[in-house]
Formats: C-alpha cells, sequence, structure tokens
C-alpha cells in the first residue's frame, strides 16, 4: 500500500512540475503577480510529493519488500541495514528518484530562501527548475520506474553489488548528486536573467552561493569516490580517468571556472555573457555525463544500468535543454554588455586566464571520453583512449593553473604592476625553489615528476599565505593578526581552497613518483623486506562475514624489530551475487600508507602478496576537503547573510502558501 | 559494445583476484620495469577500461606473459608493441596513436586553447580601452532606478 502511495505521489509530483514550468513563467511575462506566486508553493509540494515517494521506496526496501522488482534485484535479507538504506540508491532507479529529490529540494531552498530576488527572476528560475523536474521526472515515470512490482515475489533477494557494500560508497552518491543538481540552479539563473534580459552584480551575487554549494558538494562526492577506489579496489590507485569519472570531473571543472568567472560579475559587472555560457555549459556536462552513466554508450568500470532506451531518452532531454538554452543565449547574450573597465595586468585578467585554463581543460577531458565513440561512428576506428593520454593532456593545465594562481590571487582588481605585486612572492618562489631542489637531491634515479609536483605546490600555498598575510596591512604583528581576523570570510575561504589545490597537485605528483610496489609468494611465517619496514605473514584464515566468505591474512608490520601494525587484508566472496571484492590492509599516517593486499594461494605453497608503500597519499583527500571547506567559509561570507538577512524583512512572498 | 561489456562482467566474476602474479614476474628487473611501464599503455580487452597491468582477468595474464615473452626475446618497445598491436588491433593501445584522424583528438586542446587564448586576448584589449558601447552611461531602466533610489 505504501509503495503504491509512493508510486502515486511521483505521478502527482510530475503534475505539479507541469504547472510549476508554466504558469510562473506566463505570470512573469504578463507582470501577473498571483500567476507568479504558484511557483513556490508548487516547489514546496513537489519537495513533499517526491519525499514522500523516497520515503515509500526506502521504507520498501527496509522492510525487504521483494514483492517490488528492485528491491528483489538490489537487496537481500542478510545484508546489513545501512546498505539496506544505501541500496535505494545504489541502482539506475533508485539513485534518479534521489535526483529528482535533490533537485525538488533545490527549487525549494529557492522558494524559501529567494525573498530578495526580485519577484519576476524568481518566478522564472522556478519556472525553468520545474521544467528540468518535468524532464528527469518524465524519464523516471516512463523508463525507469522504481515501484514496479512482480507478480510472483521470491523468497529472497539477488544482493547489492558488493562493491557498492561499503561505508565509503553508500555516501558518495548523494553528495556526487547534490552537486551535479546544484549546477541545474546555475542553469536555472542563467536562463531565467536571459529570459529577463538583464544580468547585473546583484545576479552575479545570487548565482555565485548556489554554484558554490554545487561545487563543495561535487568536490566531496568526487573525493570520496577516489578514496574509496584507492582502499576498495586493490591496487592503491586513485584516479583511472575512467569515463563515469570524467562525468563528475568536467562539471567540476566547468563550475570552477563559473565560481570565479561569478566573482567578476559581482564586483567589476564584466565577463557576464561568458558567465552565463558557463552556467548553461555546466549543467550541459552534467547532463552529458549522466548520459554517458545511464546509456552505458561508452565502456566503463562502473556496472551501472546499461540501456540504450534510456540513453535516447537522456539524449532527447540534453537537446532540448542545450538546444533551448543556447538559443535563447544566442539571441539575448548581445544585450548583455560589460560595465567594467580593466587593464590588461588585472586580476580581472587573471580570472580570464583561469577561466580560459579550466574550459579548455574541460573540454580535453570531454574530447578524450568520447573520442572512443567518435572513432568508431565517424572514422570506422576501434580505439581506446586511457589514462596516459589524459595524464599527457590535463596535466600541463593543472601546471598552468598552479603557476599562475599566485601571482593572479595577489593583483589588483581593475589595474595592476605585475612587478610591483609580484614583490611579496620573491621569497616564497625562491623558497619553493629551494624545498624541490631538496627533494632532487634527496632522491635517487627517479623522475623529475615529485620535485616539480614539490616546487608547484609549494608556491601555491606559500603564496596563498603570502596573500594573507599581505592583506594583514603593515605595522606591528599585534595589529596585522587582529586585522587577518577581521578580514572578510570570502578572503578565508579563497586562500583555504588555494591552499588545498597545491596540497592535492603535490600529493598527486608525489605518490606518482615515490611510490614503492612489491609483489611476491609469501611462505606462512615468512618475513620479507618492504623499504625501511619488514613484513610478517603469521597466518591466513577463512572468516565468515555476514552476507559473504573472507579469506583473511595476518601481515604484522614491523621497523627495527619493533611492531608497527597488525594489518588483516581479506579477498571475500559474496555467494548471491557470485562476486569476489578484495579489502586491502591498510596502516593510515600523515606521510604514508602501507598498503598490503593478499592474491591466492599458490600450487607450490605459499601465498602472493602485494606491498605498496603510498607516501602522502592521504594529502590527496586532505587536500580536496580544504578546498570544500574553503568553499564553505566562503559560502558562509557576510555579503551572502545579509542577502538572507533582506528575506526576513520581507515576509509578503511566504503568506501565499 | 554493450555486450561485449556484460560478457567481461560475468568473466570478471569467474576469475579470482590479482592483477600481476608473483610468478610473472621477470628475474631482470629492467626488462621487469619496462614490461610493467608497457603494460600500463595496454588494455585488457574483455575488462570494462582497465590496463593489463590492473586487471584480474586471465586474457591480461596472457597478455602480460605474451609481452614479458617478446621482451626476453630481445625485442624493443617498440617492437614489442607492435607485435601485440598487429595482433590485438589498435583498441589494445591505451594511448591513441597521433596518426590520421586521431590527429584532431591530439590537435583539439592546444587548438582550443589558442583559438580561447586569442578571443581573451581581443577581448581584453577591447576592455582596456574601455570602448564599446555600454561602458560608461547608464541604461533608462537604470536611470529610472537611480531616480527612484534618489527619490527625484
Amino acid at each position: 500500500m505504501i509503495v503504491e502511495l509512493g508510486h502515486f505521489a511521483l505521478v502527482l509530483a510530475f503534475a505539479v512540475a507541469l504547472i510549476q514550468s508554466v504558469v510562473p513563467l506566463i505570470g512573469a511575462h504578463r507582470r501577473w503577480g498571483a500567476w507568479m506566486a504558484v511557483a513556490e508553493p508548487a516547489a514546496t509540494t513537489q519537495l513533499l510529493l517526491i519525499g514522500f515517494s523516497f520515503a515509500a521506496l526506502t521504507y520498501a526496501f527496509v522492510t525487504s519488500d521483494f514483492s517490488l522488482r528492485l528491491v528483489v534485484q538490489n537487496s537481500h535479507t542478510l545484508k546489513p541495514l545501512i546498505y539496506k538504506i544505501s541500496g535505494v540508491w545504489g541502482n539506475h532507479e533508485g539513485s534518479l528518484l534521489l535526483w529528482v529529490l535533490i533537485l525538488a529540494l533545490y527549487g525549494a531552498c529557492v522558494a524559501w530562501f529567494g525573498g530578495n530576488l526580485p519577484p519576476t527572476l524568481r518566478a522564472r528560475v522556478l519556472a525553468v527548475q520545474g521544467m528540468i523536474g518535468v524532464a528527469f521526472l518524465a524519464f523516471l515515470l516512463f523508463t525507469s520506474n522504481p515501484f514496479l512490482r512482480l507478480a510472483v515475489p521470491p523468497m529472497n533477494g539477488q544482493d547489492l553489488n558488493p562493491l557498492l557494500q561499503d561505508p565509503g560508497l553508500a555516501f558518495h552518491p548523494p553528495f556526487l548528486y547534490l552537486g551535479y543538481v546544484g549546477l541545474s540552479m546555475a542553469f536555472s539563473f542563467a536562463v531565467a536573467a536571459l529570459i529577463e534580459g538583464r544580468v547585473d552584480a546583484a545576479w552575479g551575487r545570487w548565482v555565485r552561493p548556489w554554484t558554490l554549494a554545487a561545487w563543495i558538494f561535487l568536490t566531496i562526492g568526487i573525493a570520496l569516490g577516489s578514496w574509496w577506489a584507492y582502499y576498495e579496489l586493490g591496487w592503491g590507485g586513485f584516479w583511472f580517468w575512467d569515463p563515469v569519472e570524467n562525468a563528475s570531473f568536467m562539471p567540476w571543472l566547468i563550475a570552477a571556472a563559473l565560481l570565479h568567472s561569478a566573482i567578476v560579475v559581482e564586483k567589476r559587472e564584466a565577463l557576464k555573457s561568458w558567465t552565463i555560457l558557463l552556467a548553461i555549459l555546466a549543467f550541459g556536462f552534467v547532463l552529458i555525463g549522466t548520459f554517458i552513466v545511464r546509456s552505458g554508450i561508452i565502456t566503463s568500470v562502473h556496472a551501472f544500468a546499461n540501456d540504450p532506451e534510456r540513453g535516447k531518452f537522456i539524449l532527447m532531454i540534453l537537446g532540448l535543454f542545450m538546444g533551448g538554452a543556447l538559443t535563447l543565449y544566442a539571441l539575448r547574450a548581445s544585450a548583455m554588455e560589460a560595465k567594467g573597465v580593466f587593464a590588461p595586468v588585472s586580476r580581472e585578467s587573471a580570472l580570464v586566464a583561469n577561466n580560459l585554463l579550466l574550459a579548455v581543460s574541460a573540454f580535453v577531458v570531454f574530447v578524450g571520453t568520447v573520442w572512443p565513440l567518435v572513432a568508431e561512428l565517424v572514422f570506422d576506428r576501434k580505439l581506446s583512449v586511457g589514462p596516459p593520454f589524459f595524464n599527457m593532456a590535463f596535466t600541463p593545465f593543472v601546471v598552468a593553473l598552479a603557476v599562475l594562481l599566485p601571482l593572479g590571487s595577489v593583483l589588483p582588481w581593475k589595474r595592476g604592476d605585475l612587478s610591483r605585486a609580484a614583490q611579496p612572492l620573491a621569497g616564497v618562489l625562491v623558497l619553493s625553489m629551494a624545498l624541490g631542489a631538496l627533494a632532487w637531491t634527496l632522491q635517487t634515479q627517479r623522475s623529475i615528476l615529485g620535485p616539480v609536483g614539490l616546487v608547484l605546490a609549494a608556491w601555491v600555498v606559500l603564496g596563498a599565505l603570502a596573500d594573507l598575510w599581505q592583506r594583514a596591512g603593515r605595522g606591528p604583528l599585534a595589529s596585522r593578526l587582529g586585522r587577518l581576523t577581521r578580514l572578510p570570510r570570502s578572503d578565508w575561504g579563497k586562500v583555504t581552497s588555494h591552499i588545498g589545490f597545491g596540497v592535492t597537485v603535490f600529493a598527486v605528483a608525489a605518490v606518482t613518483a615515490w611510490k614503492t610496489e612489491d609483489i611476491r609468494v609469501v611462505q606462512i611465517g615468512e618475513t620479507y623486506p618492504l623499504g625501511p619496514y619488514s613484513v610478517l605473514l603469521a597466518d591466513v584464515r577463512e572468516v565468515p562475514g555476514p552476507n559473504y566468505m573472507a579469506t583473511q591474512a595476518e601481515l604484522v608490520l614491523q621497523r627495527g624489530g619493533q611492531e608497527v601494525a597488525t594489518l588483516r587484508p581479506e579477498k571475500r566472496m559474496y555467494p548471491v551475487a557470485r562476486m569476489p571484492t578484495t579489502e586491502a590492509g591498510i596502516d593510515h599516517s600523515l606521510l604514508r600508507d602501507v598498503y598490503l593486499v593478499i592474491g591466492d594461494e599458490q600450487a607450490a605453497g605459499g601465498w602472493a602478496v602485494r606491498s605498496y608503500i603510498e607516501p602522502f597519499v592521504n594529502f590527496i583527500w586532505i587536500g580536496c576537503f580544504l578546498m570544500a571547506i574553503g568553499g564553505g567559509l566562503s559560502l558562509s561570507d557576510r555579503r551572502f547573510r545579509v542577502a538572507a538577512g533582506a528575506r526576513r524583512a520581507a515576509p509578503g512572498a511566504v503568506a501565499a502558501e | 559494445m554493450i555486450r561485449a561489456g556484460l560478457l567481461a562482467l560475468a568473466l570478471l566474476a569467474a576469475v579470482p583476484a590479482g592483477a600481476v602474479q608473483p610468478d610473472e614476474v621477470l628475474s631482470d628487473p629492467v626488462l621487469e620495469s619496462r614490461a610493467r611501464e608497457l603494460s600500463k599503455g595496454l588494455r585488457c580487452l574483455v575488462c570494462r577500461n582497465e590496463s593489463i597491468d590492473e586487471s584480474h582477468a586471465d586474457l591480461a595474464r596472457d597478455l602480460r606473459l605474451l609481452l614479458r615473452e617478446r621482451l626476453v626475446a630481445g625485442d624493443s618497445d617498440d617492437e614489442a608493441m607492435t607485435f601485440i598491436v598487429d595482433r590485438y588491433g589498435e583498441y589494445v593501445l591505451l594511448t591513441p596513436t597521433t596518426g590520421g584522424s586521431n590527429l584532431i583528438l591530439w590537435i583539439a586542446g592546444p587548438a582550443m586553447l589558442g583559438a580561447g587564448g586569442l578571443i581573451a586576448a581581443l577581448y581584453l584589449r577591447r576592455r582596456g580601452r574601455g570602448d564599446g558601447p555600454g561602458a560608461e552611461a547608464l541604461t533608462e531602466d537604470e536611470s529610472r532606478r537611480l531616480d527612484e533610489i534618489l527619490d527625484r
């Protein structure tokens, strides 16, 4: 019964979304206040209906209702409760339901907190948001209905893909979707502004928090995914340039560009039409990513819902929204004149360079991702584009970004003097070079990558700190420190995010250059050397889990005769899903991870053991979280909170509910 | 392609875990490190976007052994790769060649950067001169809003 109600609520939400996408738009065009005011209650109702529908599906999963096809395919009574819940979005249909839920949530947030927006803009934003809702609800209801019943329910389910039964992956999709769908807000604001025919500093200020929120969630989502891949896939890699990873990375790059260009719109009223275009493209890349992931048209390691029919539907959504938005853009973009005047050497120009590099790097990733498809369809060549290509083609952009970043962030707005602005950075440059030279002399016979990464990272991190110190002004230390605490939070956010970027760059270079690997056959009771450590294989035994069988090894990590840690890597077999997984044994520490994997028993006796020392690997994710925290600091800046306060002064709009 | 993918998944499920096995490792460390480098650029044909260096599949193991055989036999890196590409096709290469239509793939990034850079440079020059309509003047709407604010 609850399941049917959930299904019914979803259909109702579709109807509400239809109303939300039409009525306020007409109202805004004709200046009919009552019609415009429909948008807010519609957005709230849509959220409540989809929320109920989602709760109904979760209920079916938690109670293991095997009359539901989706539950049979993705659950099992023996599965731990947390994975019964995460199983709701561990499949195509359920994840789409989560997608539309988050879409409705963002829409409702505009309705609740958008009191300071001009009424016509708010109505139009909500209408566009409603249209996206209509498209995805139709997709859900007509091609991927999660509420289909089975005539003959089986006794038990087929279990969730074991790879997904992991805390890291349980929370990876919700964050990614919060990010993806958040970019739909930037899109809605862009299209609404195009319909209005007006983009000004205020628009820049309104669109920035939404983009920032989306970017923060994307950063966390991507970091979680990469962290999961690192500890779960069993060879210590953290990024594979897989099409599905790229699908999340492209919107991230474009969103990062959009964040920076929205600042120029807000502060200087320039780059307006470019910012609008970026906002449209960011969501375009989200749709392209969705298409890649859900259609299965490009082979990827993510075994996820491959159905050409669904692919066609998403391609239609993509064509409709991008076609519509870009046509509107072509018609209206010329009306958006820039106001600010600035010299070629200025903060504005630096941000233009940032945008150019980020956008082109996203384009490179895009071309590499779709090239196998294009080559097959157009040139009849069956080929692969793999990690070596992306590493070669993408890295130069990161290097260029890192080189320019500290310079750009100290340049003043409007007109700058490069030599004067760069003065405080001279010390930073010397120090970074010295660090690089130190790393170069310490390492023997290895690639240049490590030292270069260190120089770049030190340049970015120390540059950000020097920038912050500059902002503290002159005078005695106490007054400088005092001024630091009174700096706007967006300044702290900027510095934190940039430091995070530098940290991640360093960690990626370090782990790529300085990783140690060892593969060998080890007898039980045997000790083998691993870098400065020695490892003893103490035991291998069978251990039963709740819904799997594990072969667990006990490895004792020692250094100079002292035990450092006892690690228990496992090989698991999930009998219901008939899939093996590996659980690496990892000794985490800040400066290095020791990563041990147990392989097969050898015919001649002993076990295959793979060991890695991964230097600085945790800094990859520390850097990502610093970026996200920086985004959060920036989001809490006073100028956005003041805007939120203005809403409370004008309660008229809420009364319509 | 999709059916191949599903088949690959089924195959994957059947094989036990473990990429490079200890018995594959060559005794000559120089040859072995060459083999490892080359394997990172070769695709496991039955997998979903994995190199043979990372893959657990039996076919990846066969390819790894074949590659090492060629290297032990005295092939140069290029010769060994050509040997494998001749038998398995271009699809096996994770780094696409620069020949023929692939030129588009390799040129796309730099070309876009050049074009974008040019547009950006022109834009910056125009902004720097401060010409172009609307640089300073208020629109009609804005003057009206200004009047409202100033209560004129």
